[in-house]
């Protein structure tokens, strides 16, 4: 196979890896104030992604950093391009990630509820955002003869772009809250299988429509195959958690989040970054990539290190694969 | 007001700003994720209580620091897109690699066995938790070396070639690009200095219970261990400094003539290291100096009859290789940073030397003013460090990849000085705010000291207090 398109896979198996990971850390931070009856309530879902949220969002450095050494082109014109919603983006996964370290270093309830905030907000911004990016990247923006896009920050949220980031916030919440009803107990856990059966109606609503919005226009073969399997997922997750069947649930929306990730990709193929404008100015797989050298020798690292990263992390995954119960909490609390 | 929106220059100071913050995190984490690793192995061969002790309490500072080192880091990745995409596009190919390296090697593992050692107190094996601090530990100095054989390519280029057609340089030895002679020096050279920033923080730590006479237990060792890495880590971090400053010479006689101020070429004892310069205004010439002859001649060439390129020679030398422009650093930078480098790092190994000799044979020393020093000389290893770094960067300039591309060609054309200077804004704000956040929990944690433990489990023998929660 052509390493340009090998590593075309890779980077969409990364995010894949992110969306998938991060995503239910998102949509745990933005179910705090729907789900978080008390302090206990709000560190049982805290504590449900404590011990991986760090190696979730590792997937996006990844990712970022192997978009730049495989497709130079595409992650400079990208980064430079989408400057401000990527800055939104880092200043809210810094409020978020601090939060989760802070909240509990302190006992006054003010100061946990600033941080509570900064959760919700600093989970909820890229959620959205990564969405409206995403979506973008499909449609095509404005690029110039040298790559660089010369559009504003309003350009990109236009409606189409704007569906996705609902779709992306929309999914993500859905799934962080049927991961709390599979990782918490009694009350809570109740509530938040409720909550998924009212928040999968809406996302199946929005997904369905945006997924529809991109084949028309954007569609290949593989894009309906994906989207395809994206929605029958989505629609077996929501009847499983109606079942109460949480881990069939949660899997079937890791399903659907990967696999709509990957349709995205799939219509995007082969360009990466399609100019709006003049379709000679867009970047393909070809001339936003590294050599062919740079590519064979990253290529055997991925090919040594992903399983072994998978492994490694799969094993974490078994480690707290336990419930997160509020006696527990309440026990460790200081 | 164009001045203030200009996007070089703005950007230039959103990187220098983030990058310093960003460093003040990643060497507290080095050097503390393997100290702690060593407490917690002493308490696993021993079953000694004091070592356990020692463990939660570090272990609670180096989380509260490397929360801020994980988040500030993702801005790391980030950046060189966003700011600077013509530099992005001119060295993705080869600079990219060891970050994609650094990140599929050493941050999925740091960032993965990091949850498992704070939340796995309870759930795993001694012997398998114990790994897992060793697994940061060893995470976070594998990412230094890729980041620092990134940086090397900057200040000497190496395993590449000049792809003229598409005007990059494109990788062709990725041996050479991680055996970079400037990466084999610095790499070593920045981890035994942020040993000297851990073992600062351990210091102080220790000094402020010791000082109050309370948790004598755990805290004398501590100290003990402090005091000694400090002075072998002091040690170290001279010699490959040394080490390092022959590669520079080598690769960049530009930037040590920068660092010495020295405009004109001397050999032997005129070839000599000030201490202190007094110049004129506009630097150009000096009127008082505290001079060593023959220093620099031995710091550069390891001989006392070697000669050292001055400013002007290079300067001349450059315009013909590279064309007509301004090819010195800032000089006043590059002068006082690489001094105030030496000097803040000596006297913190100085700080403790004594303290060793005070604390000798189970002595502690009853005079406040001493404990005092101990407490507040955390500051000096960590900025001999930042310092370092700014001597470092400063004197590449104003090239961003030494003799290949100049700084002011790789800053992204199409995002404009009002951009920059939004996010230069946010970034100050919140790093502002979070410095003092950090600053203050990590205090309060020093305060609180180690925590009580109970007895051992009567069926498992376990002592280990219950995993953190958030």
């Amino acid at each position: 196979m052509d390493l340009t398109v090998l590593w075309f896979w890779i980077v969409a198996f990364l995010f894949v890896g992110y969306f998938v990971l991060d995503g239910f850390d998102f949509g745990i931070g933005m179910s705090l104030p729907f789900l978080g009856k008390d302090d206990t309530d709000r560190r049982v879902l805290i504590n449900t992604i404590g011990p991986v949220w760090d190696l979730n969002e590792t997937w996006v450095i990844v990712a970022g950093a192997s978009l730049f050494a495989a497709f130079p082109e595409w992650y400079a014109t990208l980064f430079s391009g989408f400057y401000l919603a990527l800055l939104l983006i880092l200043l809210a996964l810094i409020a978020r990630g601090v939060s989760f370290e802070y909240r509990h270093q302190r006992p006054e309830s003010r100061w946990k509820k600033w941080f509570d905030g900064m959760i919700v907000v600093g989970s909820a911004v890229p959620a959205l955002l990564w969405g409206v990016a995403f979506a973008n990247i499909v449609q095509g923006v404005p690029l110039d003869a040298d790559h660089n896009y010369t559009g504003t920050l309003f350009d990109l949220l236009n409606p189409y772009a704007l569906l996705g980031g609902l779709t992306t916030l929309l999914l993500f919440f859905t799934h962080g809250v049927v991961f709390a009803s599979l990782k918490t107990e009694g009350e809570l856990r109740e509530r938040a299988r409720r909550l998924a059966t009212k928040s999968g109606i809406i996302t199946i609503v929005v997904a369905a429509s945006f997924l529809l919005w991109t084949g028309l226009a954007f569609g290949t073969l593989w894009f309906w195959i994906l989207a395809g399997l994206a929605a029958v997922a989505l629609i077996g997750g929501w009847l499983a958690n109606l079942r109460g069947a949480e881990g069939v649930a949660f899997t079937l929306l890791a399903i659907t989040v990967a696999a709509a990730v990957l349709a995205l990709f799939a219509a995007l193929f082969p360009d990466v970054m399609p100019a709006s404008n003049d379709p000679a100015n867009s970047l393909t797989i070809v001339n936003a990539s590294s050599t062919t050298y740079t590519l064979t020798v990253m290529s055997w690292v991925a090919v040594v290190f992903l399983p072994l990263v998978l492994l490694y992390q799969g094993w974490t995954y078994w480690v707290f694969r336990k419930r997160v119960s509020r006696a527990s909490i309440e026990a460790a609390a200081h | 007001m164009n001045e203030l929106l200009d996007p070089l220059l703005l950007a230039r100071w959103q990187f220098g700003l983030t990058t310093v913050y960003h460093f003040l995190f990643v060497p507290i984490t080095i050097g503390l994720a393997t100290s702690t690793a060593v407490f917690q192995t002493a308490w696993y061969r021993t079953g000694k209580l004091e070592y356990l002790k020692i463990t939660k309490f570090f272990g609670t500072i180096f989380l509260i620091n490397f929360a801020m080192g994980v988040v500030t880091g993702i801005v790391q990745e980030f950046q060189f897109g966003m700011n600077w995409s013509e530099y992005s596009r001119f060295v993705g190919d080869v600079f990219g690699a060891p970050l994609a390296l650094e990140g599929l090697l050493a941050f999925f593992f740091e960032a993965t066995f990091i949850g498992l050692w704070i939340f796995g107190w309870d759930k795993l094996p001694r012997g398998i938790h114990l790994a897992t601090i060793w697994c940061t530990a060893i995470g976070s100095i594998v990412s230094a070396y890729f980041i620092i054989a990134a940086n090397a390519f900057m200040q000497n280029p190496v395993g590449y070639e000049m792809n003229v057609e598409r005007g990059r340089a494109e990788l062709v030895d990725i041996g050479a690009l991680l055996a970079n002679p400037v990466a084999l020096a610095a790499f070593p050279h920045t981890i035994a200095a942020s040993f000297m920033v851990a073992s600062g923080l351990i210091i102080s730590a220790a000094a402020w219970h010791l000082a109050r006479n309370q948790h004598l237990d755990s805290m004398r060792p501590a100290l003990k261990f402090g005091l000694w890495v400090m002075v072998g880590s002091g040690i170290l971090t001279t010699l490959f400094g040394d080490q390092l400053s022959l590669a520079m010479v080598a690769t960049q006689p530009m930037k040590m003539a920068a660092a010495e101020a020295m405009y004109d070429t001397a050999c032997g004892a005129d070839a000599s290291f000030s201490l202190f310069t007094l110049g004129t205004p506009d630097g150009s010439s000096e009127l008082f100096s505290i001079r060593v002859p023959y220093l620099l001649s031995f710091l550069s060439t390891h001989t006392f009859d070697g000669c050292v390129e001055g400013i002007n020679d290079l300067q001349a030398q450059y315009q013909e290789l590279y064309g007509p422009g301004d090819y010195t650093p800032i000089i006043w930078v590059t002068y006082w940073s690489f001094r105030w480098m030496i000097g803040l790092g000596l006297a913190h190994v100085l700080v403790a030397v004594v303290g060793l000799w005070l604390t000798r044979k189970g002595r502690m020393p009853k005079q406040a003013w001493i404990w005092k020093v101990a407490i507040w000389s955390f500051p000096l290893s960590l900025s001999a460090m930042i310092v370092g770094w700014i001597f470092t960067e400063m004197g590449r300039q104003p090239w961003i990849v030494f003799s290949l591309l100049p700084t002011e060609s790789a800053v992204s054309p199409n995002v404009s000085g009002l951009d920059v200077l939004i996010s230069l804004v946010a970034f100050t704000l919140i790093y502002g705010i979070l410095a003092v956040v950090e600053v203050r929990l990590i205090i309060r944690a020093i305060k609180k000291g180690p925590p009580e433990l109970g007895e051992p489990d009567p069926e498992t023998g376990r002592v280990e207090p219950a995993s953190t929660v958030y």
